[in-house]
């Protein structure tokens, strides 16, 4: 008797669990560290809804999401940059498709000082000169007579990059900025340096205090808020992406349908980026 | 095996035979007692001669194959990882260039009007350099910006952060061990000896991760207070920190060579009236030094290898400098940074692995040293 009902339990167990494994899908998605935050409470605010579908979010960087992607190691790839041509070819030779971009976010790229520091605003042209070793006192530009310290990312993120072509139009960094792994950090080293000066992602930014940016000497300084970054006076702002290898279909359009309809777009705003519209 | 038994067999029958004298002080007994324990063991060593050897030999093969396994992987990592820095020497790879216009884009109807962002600008590709045009003798550059419109690969700064960061922790890492270990051999207490050397022990095998998240959060920021530095994060710093690393690598093998110095060292300089501290400095401080030269190389090699704490407490900047509170970026750190990055078979791909050649070489070097030194002297002077 006993032996009969074990059997039977274990059996509707078994056929259970096999129901339940077959009606998830997993979907990976993988990049961009600026990106992990909002892709996680996307990830978890759509299980919640949709419990038959199971969503793996994990950072590294653009380019390694990227990598990712060619290598068939994600579904889905986060990035703070467009893809580059050669990252297009390989995945062309693999799949021969160059790739699905898809707009998710507007994010704006921050200047963070520590909150001791007096700057609390900047041009477009300063920040060039600072960040490519030209202008290396505070004194340059209004502050203490105290060398700047520089903050970045590692050359693996996407934010390095996009910072690279739009902020210092494409010239290289000075050799003395120290590379942070990850934007955490990078706020980090600022807030506990009184001298540094860093950048990154609006979202992330704690125990620090934003520069304002302007266009030039003439025009008037920005706050990077929803407002100004919205309305495009805030000159430092970019798309965040997600690619897929192949135009989405099944339960992945579903998912990203929901994360470009309101309810996934006003997630966007509760984590600190600015949505799409 | 058989045969060290076949030996014994006397020894363990006379002391069986006494042990049951003792018990049992009886003469019969003992003889029937010895009689069994004899044809227990002769039984036993028969069995052992005919059917152990199929086991055996299953047995030496499997061990002699493991030891092979481990040889061949250090030939095939060898072997793969020269083959991957050998990319660096042919590249003329002609790149196609690819076509973006094919290139679809999805949910851009619910996008709308939206000035905050200029579309045409922002929507295409990024900049990217030409990577053929790089050749095996950028390498001997003064400046590493690989991620670069016009890229650049030198691998000079890298080598003097390298070089930097384990000289600082050999600076603060060697005395401390090399002394700790003397004391722990001529000195401690078998009591004090006995806790000194595991916990030394569990320092090795402590995480480096920790060391470096120490180092970066509250090691950085009281060597700046104290000291005023400039730089926050800096080969200072990150030297300290690597320090704690290579102190149990330098202390355990010191200890040893310490520990190897003849008795009849010690005792004479103590009979002709040396005091304590006298013999352990002048006696067999310096009939232990090439050990624990041999332990100083290790030491080197640990910190020079060592990628974790150097990554996250040195500020790595690629920097020509020789000041040492300067921040630096090291060989082994570039590449934990960067390798998950690149793109497989690109030139910078292969830098990579370049500077892996270099490491691979530095260490074998610093091996077959410290090897030397063992055998020649250390041997040498003992027997």
């Amino acid at each position: 008797m006993n032996k009969r009902i074990l059997a039977i339990t274990t059996g509707i167990l078994v056929a259970v669990a096999a129901i339940v494994y077959a009606a998830t899908t997993t979907i990976t998605v993988k990049g961009s560290d600026t990106m992990v935050i909002l892709s996680q409470r996307w990830a978890e605010d759509y299980m919640a809804k949709n419990p038959a579908v199971s969503i793996q979010v994990t950072g590294g960087g653009s380019g390694t999401g990227i990598s990712a992607l060619i290598n068939g190691a994600t579904d889905i790839c986060n990035a703070s940059r467009p893809m580059k041509s050669s990252e297009r070819e390989k995945l062309k030779q693999r799949y021969q498709s160059l790739g699905v971009e898809i707009k998710t976010a507007i994010d704006g790229v921050t200047l963070y000082v520590n909150e001791k520091n007096p700057i609390k605003e900047l041009t477009l042209d300063q920040i060039k000169a600072i960040y490519t070793g030209t202008i290396t006192n505070w004194k340059q530009v209004g502050g203490p007579d105290m060398k700047i310290i520089l903050y970045g990312r590692e050359n693996s993120s996407g934010t390095y990059v996009y910072f690279r072509d739009e902020v210092l139009s494409g010239q290289d960094y000075a050799q003395t900025m120290q590379s942070m792994p990850g934007t955490a950090a990078v706020v980090n080293a600022v807030s506990r340096d009184q001298y540094g000066i860093g950048y990154g992602g609006a979202a992330y930014a704690q125990g620090v205090s934003f520069v304002a940016v302007k266009k030039d000497v003439s025009s008037a300084a920005y706050e990077p808020t929803a407002e100004n970054i919205k309305n495009g006076s805030y000159p430092v702002s970019r798309y965040l992406y997600m690619y897929v290898r192949n135009r989405p279909s099944g339960e992945m359009k579903k998912f990203i349908d929901w994360i470009l309809s309101d309810e996934g777009q006003s997630v966007v705003t509760k984590v600190g980026y600015f949505p799409i519209r | 095996m058989n045969i060290v038994k076949m030996n014994d067999d006397k020894n363990v029958n006379k002391s069986a035979g006494s042990h049951a004298g003792t018990l049992k002080k009886t003469g019969v007994m003992k003889t029937e007692q010895n009689r069994d324990e004899k044809t227990i063991i002769q039984d036993s060593s028969d069995l052992c001669r005919k059917r152990s050897r199929p086991f055996e030999f299953i047995i030496e093969k499997v061990i002699l194959s493991t030891a092979f396994l481990s040889l061949a992987f250090i030939i095939l990592i060898f072997l793969f990882v020269f083959r991957e820095a050998a990319t660096i020497f042919n590249n003329d790879k002609t790149e196609t260039s690819a076509v973006y216009e094919e290139s679809e884009t999805y949910g851009e109807e619910a996008l709308g009007d939206n000035p905050g962002i200029d579309k045409n600008k922002n929507s295409s590709v990024t900049m990217e350099a030409d990577q053929s045009k790089s050749s095996f003798m950028d390498i001997f550059g003064m400046t590493w910006l690989p991620v670069s419109l016009t890229p650049k690969y030198g691998i000079l700064p890298l080598f003097i952060g390298s070089l930097k960061v384990a000289l600082i922790s050999l600076l603060f890492g060697a005395p401390v061990a090399i002394l700790a270990a003397l004391f722990t051999s001529a000195f401690a207490s078998r009591a004090l000896k006995e806790t000194i050397k595991p916990v030394v022990e569990i320092l090795a095998g402590f995480p480096s991760v920790v060391i470096g998240f120490v180092a970066l959060i509250i090691l950085a920021s009281l060597l700046q207070n104290v000291f005023g530095l400039q730089y926050r994060l800096n080969a200072f710093t990150g030297g300290l920190a690597l320090a704690i690393a290579i102190i149990p690598v330098i202390f355990t093998i010191s200890e040893d060579a310490l520990n190897a110095v003849p008795k009849h060292y010690t005792d004479a300089s103590l009979a002709l009236g040396a005091e304590k501290w006298e013999t352990a400095v002048y006696v067999v401080l310096p009939a232990a030094m090439p050990g624990i030269f041999a332990a100083i190389l290790l030491g080197i090699g640990r910190a020079i290898g060592e990628t974790m704490i150097v990554l996250m407490a040195t500020g790595n900047a690629a920097i020509m400098s020789m000041d040492l509170f300067d921040p630096a970026r090291t060989m082994s750190a570039t590449i934990g940074a960067e390798m998950a990055e690149v793109v497989f078979g690109e030139f910078h791909y292969g830098v990579l692995f370049f500077i892996g050649v270099l490491l691979f070489a530095i260490s074998f070097l610093i091996n077959l040293t410290t090897e030397v030194f063992i055998r020649r002297l250390v041997m040498r002077r003992f027997k």
